[in-house]
């Protein structure tokens, strides 16, 4: 039997996807709010245009910040959700006793947090064009890079999540929806981390977001592309999402020491 | 081939300073039914877990049809299967989307032909597409066997697979248990409270009290031993620590 099986992986995706094919609202509910968010954000931005020197240089900087952060936002809840659906299912138990290995189970995860971040923040990005004449679009081949560093970062803050649930049962659930919170006065979204008090910006930088909203202003502002942030902020993934992986894997295998699997659930 | 499908050597799982399981050996032979019995708390569902390998054991040793349990678990899992009433399908899925993603994590072939004759066998024609969080206790009972009998199980581990199920339901189960290990030869491990069922449909019965087996046997060696005319006398004898006559005249 291989240690890595494509197919049970899918199957995971499949048990997802079958929940999004039979609930509309749920699809719906993943567009919403950043959609909203994004509206917001938008008039926000055009009222600050004609009041801002910095802005006027770029009026879509903070519409295509409130996009990208979504895509870390939807990654994060993407992985955590996944998980907590079989949580509230009580369907941990099954899964631990089919051949599925723990690192298929983040894999599985993994896919359907792209699966649910598209869904999510694609609507919102073209959606910006018409209103906004903003197209995120534009930024050309670094949206790639960006997309792909803030969904990984919020992969890493997923599987933490889902580690801390897994460990301490389904009362630290809430975490999936705002432990990314913690992150956001740091990562630089709507303004520069030079703005940070000089104690603070080690902590910013210590983080991949802060590199590639930095990164995304150097775009948009017309100073090019800075391939040195994208790969700090690559680099710093790999050392994050590899980290929460290990917990994730870690807390499965005390969980079965603990005998958590199998009594879990609403 | 095997003669056993299940070694347990000398058991143990602790919980801090509870010894949950304590030094259990035993063995299983393929083709048994074999039930463990015991009271809240004698152990069953920790042993059954271990079994299962959701549970690491302290110490001791599993071989699962002949593969160590512990460090081999992922060469067994495909060739057993478990149900309990206490752990749910996925309620949000029809059963036929719970069979169908089940039946892609066990690789099973010609996955629409099997689901087609689990349909038919276990008579879930009426609610194969109906939400599993919508069916009433006996139709999540079969639709939990349907998903436990995907991958045609050599090893069947069943947590109280009868419970809270009416008369009617239950003997449908158990009929069905019955004729599935006569068939294939399947070797069956469960978990009971239920001394009717335990008489009917086991071969062998390990009884556990605070974590150890105090006694062994077929049921009916078993009741000619304590001079019971039940297994739920001779399970009262244990539980009360009443002797057995033999012992008692000595």
């Amino acid at each position: 039997m291989t240690s890595f099986s494509l197919r049970r992986v899918g199957a995971m995706v499949l048990r997802h996807l079958y929940i999004l094919r039979g609930s509309w609202p749920r699809v719906l509910e993943m567009a919403y709010w950043p959609a909203v968010n994004m509206v917001v954000w938008g008039f926000t931005s055009q009222f600050f245009t004609s009041h801002s020197s910095w802005l006027a240089q770029a009026a879509g900087i903070l519409i295509g910040a409130v996009i990208l952060w979504d895509v870390m936002f939807r990654g994060n809840l993407g992985v955590s959700l996944a998980f907590l659906e079989e949580m509230w299912s009580r369907n941990l138990g099954h899964l631990s006793v089919s051949p599925l290995r723990p690192h298929e189970l983040v894999a599985s995860m993994l896919v359907m947090s792209l699966i649910r971040t598209v869904i999510g923040v694609l609507p919102a990005a073209l959606l910006a064009i018409p209103l906004y004449h903003f197209s995120l679009f534009e930024l050309g081949l670094p949206l790639i890079g960006f997309w792909v560093n803030l969904m990984v970062t919020g992969w890493a803050i997923g599987l933490g999540v889902s580690a801390l649930v897994l460990r301490f049962g389904l009362g630290a659930e809430s975490l999936a929806w705002v432990l990314v919170f913690a992150v956001a006065p740091v990562a630089g979204i709507y303004y520069p981390i030079s703005t940070l008090p000089a104690w603070l910006q080690p902590v910013a930088w210590a983080l991949p977001p802060a590199h590639v909203f930095e990164g995304m202003r150097s775009v948009m502002l017309g100073h090019g592309f800075d391939a040195g942030l994208m790969a700090s902020a690559a680099a710093l993934n790999l050392v994050y999402v590899g980290a929460a992986a290990a917990l994730f894997l870690r807390t499965h295998h005390v969980a079965r020491q603990r005998g958590l699997l199998l009594n879990i659930g609403e | 081939m095997q003669p056993f499908a299940l070694q347990v050597e000398s058991l143990t799982k602790t919980f801090g300073a509870v010894r949950a399981v304590d030094g259990i050996s035993f063995s299983v032979r393929r083709g048994s039914v074999t039930a463990l019995l015991g009271g809240n708390g004698a152990g069953k569902t920790t042993t059954l877990s271990m079994l299962l390998g959701l549970l690491i054991p302290s110490s001791g040793s599993i071989r699962v049809l002949g593969e160590d349990m512990v460090r081999h678990r992922y060469r067994v899992l495909p060739r057993l299967n478990f149900s309990s009433p206490y752990v749910d399908l996925p309620h949000r899925l029809t059963v036929r989307e719970n069979l169908t993603v089940y039946g892609h994590l066990y690789g099973v072939p010609d996955l629409r032909g099997r689901i087609a004759e689990l349909t038919a066998e276990l008579d879930l024609g009426e609610f194969v597409d109906r939400a599993a969080g919508k069916l009433s206790a006996g139709q999540k009972t079969r639709a939990a066997l349907a998903k436990a009998m995907l991958n045609r199980p050599e090893l069947l581990l069943l947590d109280e697979p009868t419970a809270s199920l009416d008369p009617d339901t239950a003997d449908w189960v158990r009929r069905y248990f019955q004729d599935y290990s006569s068939r294939t030869g399947a070797t069956i491990v469960l978990a009971s409270h239920n001394m009717t069922e335990v008489e009917r449909l086991c071969d062998h019965v390990l009884i556990m009290k605070q974590g150890r087996i105090v006694d062994a046997g077929g049921p009916a060696a078993l009741i000619e031993r304590y001079g019971r005319a039940t297994m739920e006398e001779v399970f009262l004898d244990i539980a009360r620590d009443r002797q057995k006559p033999s012992e008692a005249a000595q």
